[in-house]
């Protein structure tokens, strides 16, 4: 049998986490207990498989491991009087953990995780380290804060699970399009906090976007009647097909307009548009399944010329009729530029009550079109102090100084 | 099960008018006799405003004594419950129609087991 390299159990690792976490927390009713037990079997994947070779079911092995390992150590600490192993050895079911059905429990996992009494940021972070498997210190960096006060977060919050007992269940029928919402948000979030800030040095910032690629995916498994879980697949794959072409060598960000379309992924394209017309054919429309179309009708375009703007606006009104919120009606009044022109959509863009920098490069642009320079200069200035990531910076100044000469 | 603490934060200040206040007894009533029926009352109790209040403290093992409330702020907690309940969104329910009851955010918290402290 093949050696498993190291590299190979850090992709089991990648990929199984998730569900060992959740299998065993079902099992032992306890987050830590779970998490140990997988870390631990892992680690002892880690010693032999590169000279034994791996079992014939990794996934299994390591469920059966973690199982064990668990036993074995709250045997020993109930020993001792620990009320706590005492708890979790009552809770341990007799009967093997499966591979199969534990389908479900990821997904009473996932809910837990981003269950309404957790602040969004926790909600974040407990799903990215309890189903991506990412360590504090990761989280940490991709979310530009001290590993210390990840981990602070994230112990806090699993200690609110146990004593609150925040419950590992499915949802209530009624509940469970807020909560199923609750957790597409999540997902998005880590999709956006890896997109938002693409310059080429922040590698783990581009993991987030596969991370949440990879939830995505889950979640279309798990919930399969659920057409906006499709819709924000769909969304992010779209999205994604663009990484290489959305900046350039100096790692500076390169618009829509501007991108080299041959460099994006065909393979991504294809499949987030498969996605956009299955929903399409389901017909029950929401938020994230809008936003997927339009970028579909961006995809399906070889330039901006080229681009169904028509189609473009009449999918932000849908939208705009299940969000009316001004970000969505700041990006209608782009479309609007390029169907009815630069003047009526820059009446648009002064209606909307906004403070980002968006809206002030959105009316910059806006008034560059329309060759009042001067003010558009100034709108400029407003959003490079107002933009918060370096790679938008750079690209609003390149902006201003085209605007001089 | 697990028993919970349910505060009701109360701003500072004047009553509101007794009209509205007999219903808001009215509908805390009624939720008492549910949580009754359910097996998850415990205890509840409104409590007199903060400025009937004492705070003791130890200072150099010399008993302090002063007179109104520990935190001074622009709301007190106006009375509580003590429910039990299997899990933290059963614990949510209940709180959900204390708040509808009172009109007032209410604050859910476990507490420790015996065995715990």
């Amino acid at each position: 049998m093949e050696p498993a390299p190291q590299a190979e159990i850090e992709l089991l690792f990648r990929a199984e986490h998730g569900r060992a976490v959740a299998a065993l927390v079902r099992a032992f009713g306890d987050i830590d207990v779970a998490e140990e037990a997988v870390a631990e079997a892992f680690t002892v994947a880690v010693q032999r498989w590169p000279a034994d070779g791996p079992p014939p079911s990794p996934a299994g092995w390591i469920l059966t491991t973690a199982r064990n390992l668990a036993i074995d150590r709250l045997r020993r600490e109930a020993a001792l009087a620990d009320r706590h192993a005492q708890a979790a050895l009552l809770h341990v079911r007799d009967e093997p953990l499966e591979e199969g059905p534990v389908r479900d429990e990821r997904l009473r996992l996932i809910f837990t995780c981003c269950h309404p009494a957790l602040g969004r940021a926790v909600q974040v972070a407990l799903t990215l380290q309890l189903l991506g498997g990412l360590t504090s210190a990761e989280i940490a960096r991709a979310f530009l804060v001290l590993e210390a006060t990840m981990a602070q977060r994230l112990v806090r919050a699993k200690g609110k699970i146990r004593a609150a007992k925040i419950p590992f269940r499915m949802p209530e029928a009624a509940e469970l399009p807020g909560r199923l919402q609750a957790v597409m948000a999540v997902v998005y979030l880590i999709f956006n906090e890896g997109y938002a800030a693409s310059s080429g040095a922040e590698l783990v910032r581009a993991d987030l976007c596969n991370e949440a690629i990879r939830l995505g995916r889950l979640l279309t498994e798990l919930v399969p009647g659920e057409p906006e879980a499709q819709g924000l697949l769909a969304l992010m794959l779209l999205a994604e097909s663009r990484r290489a072409a959305r900046t350039n060598a100096c790692g500076e960000l390169v618009p829509l307009a501007e991108q080299d379309r041959e460099r994006w992924d065909p393979r991504l394209v294809a499949e987030g548009q498969a996605l956009v017309r299955a929903c399409l054919r389901r017909n029950q429309p929401g938020v994230y399944q809008i936003q997927a179309a339009i970028q579909a009708v961006h995809s399906d375009a070889r330039s901006t010329a080229d681009t169904d703007w028509r189609q473009i606006v009449q999918l932000y009104d849908h939208l705009l009729d299940l969000d009316a919120s001004p970000i969505v009606a700041l990006n209608r009044a782009v479309a609007v530029a390029e169907v009815e022109g630069s003047a009526a959509a820059l009446a648009l863009v002064d209606a909307l009550d906004l403070e980002s920098h968006l809206f002030h490069a959105i009316r910059a642009d806006l008034l560059h079109r329309l060759g009042r320079d001067g003010e558009a200069g100034a709108e400029y200035e407003t959003a490079i102090a107002m933009a918060e990531n370096a790679a938008e910076r750079a690209f609003l100044r390149r902006r201003r100084q085209a605007l001089a000469g | 099960m697990t028993k919970y603490l349910l505060s009701i934060y109360q701003p500072d200040g004047e009553a509101p008018p007794p009209e509205f206040l007999a219903e808001v007894m009215r509908d805390v009533h009624a939720l008492n006799s549910e949580l009754e029926a359910a097996g998850a009352w415990v205890f509840s109790r409104g409590l007199h405003p903060p400025s009937t209040a004492t705070v003791v403290r130890l200072r150099d093992r010399e008993m302090m004594i002063t007179d109104g409330p520990y935190l001074e702020g622009k709301e007190h907690v106006g009375g509580f419950w003590v429910i039990e309940a299997p899990d933290l969104d059963a614990a949510l329910g209940w709180a959900r129609k204390a708040a509808c009851a009172t009109t007032l955010p209410i604050e859910v918290r476990p507490f420790r087991d015996v065995a715990e402290t």
